[in-house]
Formats: C-alpha cells, sequence, structure tokens
C-alpha cells in the first residue's frame, strides 16, 4: 500500500458552535457521550491503516492536545511516523490561513516519508471509507480526488458550504465557494487526496503569490489545470452547522440503528480512555430513551437525552431532550429541557432551564445556574 | 518491587474459570479482579511489578501486556509478565506460590530490591502499601503481613495470625478448626528479599514441601524465630475465590454508601479493556439501583444488578440481584435473579433462571463460543 499521510487541519475551522468553542476549537467539541469531533476523523484514518497523521491547530489548541496526548488511544504512538501536532510557528495576527500554516511547516512535509496525503477538517461527524478514498484515487489516476457528498442534512441559513459542480465522468469542474446547500447539492468536505509532491508545489506557489487559502488558491483556481476527481461518500455522516443541528445530530444517536452504523458497524470509533466506574442508577433513578457515558451517579430523571462521562444528576431533577456534557452536575428537583449543558456546569437546587429544539439552551462551560 | 501471583486456578469459581485463569475473571461490570491489585501498585508508587502466570494465560498474558493501562509501562522496571520458563537444566511448572517466586529469583536479583512484595491477584481491595512499608521499617520487621479482622465465623475460612500486643505475629494457623484469633491474612507480604531469598532457596531443596508461602515459608520463618510483624489493615477487603463470595463482593458495590468505592477520584482503579460506546437505554427500559458499563443496550427492567459491556437486554426482561458478565445478551421475557451470567452467554427469550435453592446463587453460563453473526442478529 501506499505510504499515507493524514493532515488533519484546524487552521480555518468555520464559526459555528460559538458558545461550545469559547475555549475549544470546533474540533474538540464534545459530541456522543464520550467522544469529540476530531475522534471521528481519526478513527477513520485509523481503520484506512494510515499510521502517520499531523494535525494543524491554529488557537484554543489546548483542548486538542490535551485530548490526543501522546496519540495512543489511536495507536498512534510510533516510532515510525505516529501523531505530529504542529501548531502555529509565526504570529497568529500573521497566520492567514492554512497556505501559511503549511508553509511553515513544509520541512515537516518534507521529511515525512509519506508519498501521498489526505487532508480533512476535525469536525466532521462521518464514517468516510479512506481505504475505498485511496483506491478510488489511485485507480482514476487522478492528480487531486476531492470528497463530497450530496447534501442530506438540515435546512441550513448561514451560507459556509462549498459546493462542486462534478461532470457525468465524475469531473470536478468548478467549486461555488459560501453556499447554503439544498437537499441533493454536492457539498464539498474540503477532504482532499494529492501526492506529497504536489502539495508541496501548490504550497509554494501559493505562499510566493501571497494566497492564502488552500481550497481557494490552491484546488478552486487550479480546476481546470490538474485532473481533479470527484469522490461521493456515501457513508454515515451528519452535517452540523448549528446549535440547533448539532442538537438534533446528538438526538440522532437514540436511534439504535444510528448507534450501531457509527459506534459498532465498519469501524470503531476511538476516543481518549477516562477510566470512569460504570454508570450508577439509584432508587428512584428514571432513565429512558437515552445514550449515556461511564461514570454518572444517576439519581433523577433522564429522558430522551445525551449524558457524558462523570455526569451527576440528583434525586428529583428532570433532564429531558438534553445533551449534557461532561462533569455537570443537576442538582435536586432542577429541571433542563432542550438544553446543551457544556463542561463542568452546576445547575442548582430547583432551578428550571427550558429550551427548544429549534433554539437549545446553551449552558457554558463552568457556569453555575 | 512487587510480584503478583496470577497463576491459580480457581476451581471454585467453577465455570468463571474453565478457560481463563480468577485474576482475569471479569469483576464490577468493567473490570478485572487483577486490576485491583495492579492499581494498587500504581496508586502506591510501585513501578516493577512481575506477574506470575500459570493457568490459563493468554488472555492474562496479553491483557497485562506492558502494563500500560496502570502505568507500567516503564524504561525500567515496569510489568513484567513470568510464566514458567525453560532454561539451561530444563525447566519446571510452579509447583507452588513459592516456588513460583523461587523459578523467578534472577529477575528478582536483576531489581537487586530491599524488600519486595507479594501479592495475589484475587482480592477486591484498595490498599496503600507504602503505609505497610513504613510500619515494616519502624518495627524493624524482617516479614510484615497485612491482616484484616474478620467475623470470629468465618475465622476458619482463612490464615489466622496470633499476635502479641506490639503486633508481633507468635502463632500462624492455615484455617483452623478452632481459631484462636480473627486475624486475617489478606495474602499481601512484605519480605525482606536477602531473607526470603534465603528461605525460598532453602526451602526448594526441601523435598517434603509443598513450596507453598502460607504452608511452608512463613510457619518455618516464625519456628527460626524471624520478626513477622501483622499490618492491621481497616477497609473493604474481599476474597472473590467462590460463588457466594463472588457474587457477595457485586452486591456490595451497590449499597448506597458502598464501603467500597469504585468512582473515588483519588484512587481510580484502572483496567485495560475500555473503549465502548455509551450505553443505550431504550424507551421501554427501567432501571433501579444498579451498575451499568458502556457497550450495553438495555431494552428490559433491570433491579439491583451489575451489567457489564457489550450486554444486551430484551423486551420485558426482569434482572434482580444478579450480575452479568460481559458478551451476554439475553433476550425478551427472561426473568433472572440471584444469578451470575458468565461471559459469552445467550439466554434465549423467555429463560427463566433463578436459584435452586433460596439463598443461593446460580453460576449461570453456556461455553459456547459466539459468532459475530449471531450478536448481531439478536441486536
Amino acid at each position: 500500500m501506499t505510504n499515507v499521510l493524514g493532515v488533519i487541519n484546524l487552521i480555518n475551522e468555520k464559526p459555528i458552535l460559538k458558545e461550545l468553542t469559547l475555549h475549544r476549537c470546533l474540533a474538540s467539541v464534545p459530541f456522543g457521550g464520550r467522544y469529540r469531533f476530531i475522534d471521528f476523523v481519526l478513527s477513520n484514518f485509523i481503520h484506512a491503516e494510515i499510521s502517520q497523521v499531523a494535525v494543524f491547530t491554529k488557537d484554543n489548541g489546548r483542548s486538542v492536545l490535551d485530548h490526543l496526548g501522546s496519540g495512543k488511544e489511536w495507536d498512534l504512538d510510533r516510532h515510525n511516523g505516529g501523531l505530529f501536532i504542529l501548531p502555529p510557528v509565526s504570529d497568529d495576527a500573521k497566520l492567514r490561513g492554512d497556505i501559511q500554516g503549511f508553509y511553515d511547516h513544509r520541512e515537516f512535509f518534507e521529511r515525512t516519508s509519506a508519498d501521498l496525503v489526505i487532508i480533512s477538517p476535525g469536525h466532521q461527524v462521518s464514517k468516510l471509507d479512506v481505504a475505498a478514498l485511496l483506491e478510488f484515487h489511485e485507480k482514476t489516476q487522478a492528480d487531486i480526488t476531492i470528497v463530497y457528498r450530496e447534501y442530506d442534512g438540515d435546512p441550513i441559513q448561514k451560507p459556509n458550504y462549498h459546493q462542486v459542480t462534478v461532470d457525468k465522468k465524475g469531473n470536478i469542474l468548478d467549486i461555488d465557494m459560501f453556499t447554503a446547500p439544498q437537499k441533493g447539492d454536492c457539498v464539498c468536505l474540503e477532504t482532499y487526496v494529492l501526492p506529497k509532491s504536489l502539495l508541496m508545489d501548490l504550497i509554494q506557489t501559493c505562499y510566493e503569490n501571497g494566497e492564502v487559502d488552500f481550497l481557494k488558491d490552491a484546488i478552486k483556481a487550479n480546476v481546470h489545470k490538474y485532473n481533479i476527481k470527484a469522490f461521493n461518500h456515501k457513508g454515515n455522516m451528519i452535517f452540523i452547522h448549528s446549535m440547533n443541528s448539532f442538537h438534533a445530530a446528538n438526538m440522532a444517536l437514540l436511534n439504535p440503528d444510528t448507534i450501531r452504523a457509527f459506534f459498532y458497524e465498519d469501524w470503531e470509533v476511538y476516543t481518549k480512555i477516562k477510566h470512569e466506574p460504570p454508570t450508577k442508577y439509584g432508587q428512584a433513578a428514571r432513565v429512558t430513551n437515552s445514550f449515556i457515558a461511564n461514570g454518572c451517579d444517576i439519581e433523577g430523571t433522564v429522558e430522551n437525552s445525551i449524558i457524558f462521562r462523570g455526569v451527576k444528576i440528583k434525586k428529583g431533577a428532570v433532564v429531558k431532550n438534553s445533551i449534557v456534557m461532561q462533569k455537570t452536575e443537576v442538582e435536586d428537583d432542577a429541571v433542563l429541557e432542550n438544553v446543551i449543558a457544556d463542561k463542568q456546569v452546576a445547575v442548582t437546587q430547583h432551578k428550571v432551564v427550558v429550551g427548544t429544539p429549534s433554539h437549545p439552551k446553551v449552558l457554558r462551560k463552568k457556569e453555575i445556574i | 518491587m512487587a510480584m503478583l501471583l496470577a497463576g491459580g486456578q480457581g476451581t471454585r469459581l467453577g465455570d468463571l474459570t474453565s478457560q481463563l485463569a480468577k485474576p482475569a475473571v471479569p469483576f464490577g461490570g468493567k473490570y478485572r479482579i487483577i486490576d485491583f491489585s495492579l492499581s494498587n501498585c500504581m496508586h502506591s508508587g510501585i513501578d516493577t511489578v512481575g506477574v506470575l502466570t500459570q493457568y490459563e494465560p493468554h488472555i492474562l498474558n496479553s491483557y497485562v501486556g506492558n502494563g500500560r493501562a496502570w502505568d507500567l509501562d516503564r524504561n525500567y522496571g515496569g510489568a513484567a509478565v513470568l510464566p514458567p520458563y525453560v532454561g539451561k537444566d530444563g525447566g519446571k511448572w510452579y509447583k507452588g506460590t513459592a516456588n513460583a517466586v523461587y523459578q523467578n529469583i534472577h529477575y528478582i536479583d536483576h531489581y537487586n530490591p530491599e524488600f519486595v512484595l507479594i501479592l495475589s491477584g484475587d482480592h477486591i481491595y484498595k490498599m496503600d502499601y507504602r503505609k505497610l512499608l513504613k510500619y515494616h521499617i519502624e518495627k524493624g520487621a524482617q516479614v510484615s503481613i497485612a491482616v484484616i479482622e474478620v467475623p470470629w465465623q468465618e475465622a476458619g475460612r482463612f490464615g489466622i495470625m496470633v499476635t502479641n500486643s506490639e503486633g508481633k505475629i507468635v502463632e500462624f494457623e492455615e484455617k483452623p478448626q478452632f481459631p484462636k484469633s480473627n486475624l486475617a491474612s489478606m495474602g499481601v507480604y512484605l519480605f525482606n528479599w536477602k531473607l526470603l531469598r534465603q528461605y525460598l532457596v532453602q526451602d526448594e531443596k526441601n523435598s517434603g514441601s509443598s513450596n507453598d508461602f502460607g504452608k511452608d515459608i512463613i510457619p518455618k520463618m516464625l519456628k527460626d524465630k524471624n520478626k513477622i510483624y501483622a499490618y492491621q489493615f481497616s477497609g473493604y477487603w474481599k476474597d472473590v475465590g467462590t460463588v457466594q463470595s463472588f457474587w457477595e463482593a457485586h452486591m456490595d458495590l451497590l449499597e448506597d454508601e458502598p464501603a467500597f468505592e469504585l468512582d473515588d477520584p483519588d484512587w481510580r482503579i484502572f483496567t485495560g479493556d475500555a473503549n465502548h460506546p455509551p450505553q443505550y437505554i431504550a424507551p421501554e427500559a427501567n432501571i433501579k439501583n444498579s451498575l451499568i458499563n458502556e457497550g450495553s443496550w438495555i431494552y428490559g427492567n433491570i433491579c439491583h444488578s451489575v451489567i457489564s459491556h457489550i450486554v444486551y437486554v430484551g423486551k420485558n426482561s426482569f434482572i434482580k440481584d444478579s450480575v452479568i458478565m460481559p458478551n451476554v445478551t439475553i433476550g425478551n421475557n427472561v426473568t433472572i435473579e440471584h444469578a451470575i451470567i458468565a461471559s459469552n452467554t445467550i439466554i434465549e427469550s423467555g429463560k427463566k433462571i433463578a436459584p435452586l435453592k433460596a439463598n443461593e446463587v446460580r453460576l449461570y453460563s453456556c461455553p459456547q463460543t459466539m459468532e459475530e453473526t449471531d450478536i448481531k442478529e439478536v441486536l
């Protein structure tokens, strides 16, 4: 098999889920009870036997550093290859886009033994079959392969997706940037496969021309110069573009078929191990239709909710249609409905916090209510 | 450094150990029995642990591996799995606990420790071995044995220490019919290595010896008037060597204020195999007073029970006062009471599993290899 380098590009993340990204980058937003977004792309890479992965961070890199550690949970603590975290070299002000980030670390690309590079964002809840993608790239003899998906998410208000125009032979004809796709439109997943040598040429040229954006300046601008093929990602994926689509994506996990599709079938999703004990259900617990991680202590009522590791829900408390993240405590007789509670929130006794499915109420990290 | 005796078969656990060494038996919904001793080593700052294996060692050997889960993957020391081996004079199975350590004298000599801690891998407890060492040094002891007070009526099941007022052991009785004390050995021994080495060599030459710490080494050391002290441990300690005590230890975890708290941020129990998705609790599920691990699917009713990872409980099933071990699939309309369901068991819909006699615990297993396709079909 070709020697492949996986690149996770966190440099130009979308400005979504604002309240959840105050203290962290988008890729490390918690999802699904015990995961973070970045676990999906990492697990997809590992499943395709990619054993060297570079994570390009911008700012707020601490939560990603803490989460990834040595990479051992993803079998990336290796002598050959393994995990590389590449923070910005220039001052943040100077760091203009991913071209700069890649350029600053061009020596890393030179040194790696890989011939082929796959670049992906860090926030997609997606089970992309990377092995099939690499095979496709090889078979079509494309210079560059771009992954797209026919849009199947909730209606979008903000135009922050890019669309590809694909001809019948699977060639990419054009890329429209910053659009709000409708159902069935071909959304560019900002995932590319290309030879390392071509990547380095593109970065060098763009940098010299003062260009900043990899998709716009390296790919879109060269769409007629190179043979660019489109790979249709038909596997499981949930588009997340707003707080309510984030809420809905979590709620989708209350369907056993979805749980199986994402976490049991094909390959597992790896994440940082926390060594929490099994969850304890008390005498008065009433838990139904929920997805619950370990280390929780549940004395109250939980319905249609996603409960992360180490959450405490005390007697008389009611949690409905909500997402409650790590180590949040909901005290006696408090009520949460259509709420997204970030980590370590404290909801004190008798407090009632209610949102709606289209406007879930977000409680910020460490907030005391 | 510590030597952990993990070679025992554990015959009294019946089918739970038919293909598995006792220390590797799953416990507490998520752990294996050996995790408790290894986590104790980790929290006590012991960074060199030899794990002596013999009976059905495959799972145990790969499970302990390089000790990564317990921070025992060290440049110097760390975890070493020590099965019997062959040298230039041939090789032998471990004949007894003392012989197992004897055969690894070179391993211990390599680290040249002043003290060696001998542990058994089949007890549930949290113990800071540093306190034992401090006591050992303060008393100027040559051997210290950790003891715990047990109820008088149960004292006959244990190795019993009779001590003087200073804690010095004057008499040792293995499973006495009429115990003179209720201080039971916890199977935790701290030896001055030079002395232990001498006795191990001596004991090996004695063809009449059963090469066992409790039966041979300790009585001989006592007879020779060595300074052996009892370190009294107060805390939760449970031997889980029988089906009944194994079940009881699980029920202890379900107390409102359990004497043994798994959820202790200062003394986490670490385990090797921990990547499972969150547990799915279906709309029709009902769970009271239970411990449930990740990777399980609950559609039925769970009351006062411990459910491990990759367990599926079907609709209208009712599980009470029971322990469900990993990889168990339970169909619909099943009733399970007062039972332990062994790993990899499939229980078909409509079945009822309860003890044959009141107050007994039913150990139910069906030692078949479960095909992955079967699981998916039931799921």
